[in-house]
């Protein structure tokens, strides 16, 4: 296959694009993608001051180098899981890339705080540990935010995690979660920080294409707590479909969203109170993690690790 | 086997060989992996499903989709 821009010999087909591409043409192609969401759906504008949550996988590092290079400079946050030497070489990459940026990445510590890694932290709550790191996961990012003063979240989700779960969401009908799968999520002022998904159109074959192409040093290995997820069940059925029909996710996504204007008017009126504690969005007077330090009788405040990215030094001995 | 011709494949950690040079459709087919899923680096090159792998060739399979 030849690249349709330059005529040399291609590097990747994109049958979505009915078109092929070499390495630098590709590269140029996905990141005017972006450009082009980001600006399009006004997921980051002027005087915003964006942080990326990373995880040392492809996305979400992708997405942290792409943004720094299209002119928006962002740190980083990672919350490390204690899960042995995933979350230990989920680290490195990270500190290399915040090293490569120049930028400085915030590391939580889950043994930190509870003394244990997610999994024993979840079996006490009996919880699956998903359940236990999405939640910690979704608090300790508002945090960073609202105490370090970035107004933007940033994360790595690609357009098939947003199939998968927009087909999830359908299958069962989870009316409460249906709707609120915009690129663009608003805050609420001092309490919930703006979050936004620049890759929500770039599928996850381009994402790992474009990590390939662009030496992005990322994590391959899976987190091991990743084989039950559901998702993964969606996302080999919708690339079955789009192997037969080119473009399917795409014309999924594009269409949720097009329907999303006029139906989450309906839906947003839902009220939302403030934790007593901490001030995070939840349904009683206690949010979900000040209830979770309290079964855990910790009273210690939550502190972030910083790394400077152009002081960093990857052989600093981190907890796991 | 002719391990002359034989072309390297190397898949989440394991080395395979396969028997005799083919497209890079065919390779993928062989292991009942899907061009969605997979990308295809040739001497650390990336290429696309027509690419025709030659002898000597040292092929990577890289699986694109992560869970969770
Ligand atoms: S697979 Fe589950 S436990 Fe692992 S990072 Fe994802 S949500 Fe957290
Ligand atoms: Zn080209
Ligand atoms: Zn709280």
């Amino acid at each position: 296959m030849k690249c349709r821009v330059c005529g040399q010999e291609a590097s990747i087909g994109l049958r979505a694009y009915n078109t092929a591409l070499c390495a630098d043409d590709f590269i140029f192609f996905l990141e005017k993608r972006v450009s082009t969401t980001i600006r399009k759906y006004h997921l980051i504008e002027t005087g915003d001051t964006p942080i990326v949550a990373v995880s040392g996988g492809k996305d979400s590092l992708s997405v942290w180098y792409l943004l720094n290079r299209l002119g928006y400079p962002a740190d980083g946050i990672y919350v490390d899981l204690g899960i042995g030497d995933y979350s230990r070489t989920s680290l490195t990459k990270i500190t290399q890339m915040a090293e490569k940026l120049c930028r400085k990445v915030y590391v939580l510590h889950v043994r930190d705080i509870f003394d244990k890694g997610i999994d024993e932290v979840a079996r006490t709550i009996r919880r699956v540990p998903c359940s236990a790191c999405g939640m910690i996961k979704r608090y300790v990012m508002n945090k960073i935010c609202i105490d370090k003063g970035y107004n933007v979240l940033v994360t790595g989700h690609n357009l098939d995690d947003e199939a998968a779960a927009l087909l999830g969401n359908l299958l069962y009908w989870k009316d409460e979660y249906l709707w609120k799968k915009s690129p663009s999520l608003e805050s609420k002022d001092g309490h919930l920080s703006k979050k936004v998904k620049p890759l929500f159109l770039c599928s996850e074959r381009e994402m790992a294409a474009y990590a390939v192409l662009s030496g992005i040093d990322y994590i391959y290995e899976e987190c091991p707590f990743s084989v039950d997820a559901k998702s993964l069940e969606y996302k080999s059925i919708l690339n079955k479909l789009e192997e037969s029909s080119p473009g399917t996710k795409l014309q999924f996504i594009k269409g949720y969203l097009k329907n999303m204007k006029t139906a989450r008017k309906d839906n947003e009126n839902r009220d939302m109170a403030y934790c007593t504690t901490c001030g995070y969005p939840c349904y009683g007077d206690k949010c979900n993690m000040c209830r979770l330090l309290e079964r855990f009788h910790i009273e210690k405040a939550i502190a972030f690790d910083e790394y400077d990215g152009s002081t960093l030094d990857s052989n600093r001995v981190m907890v796991t | 086997m002719c391990y002359e011709k034989a072309v390297k494949v190397e898949l989440e950690g394991k080395m395979y060989n396969v028997e005799k040079p083919m497209q890079v459709s065919r390779l993928l087919q062989q292991f009942s992996l899907s061009r969605e899923t997979h990308l295809v680096i040739v001497n650390n090159r990336l290429v696309t499903e027509d690419y025709r792998l030659q002898k000597d060739d040292q092929i990577k399979l890289i699986r694109v989709v992560s869970g969770g």
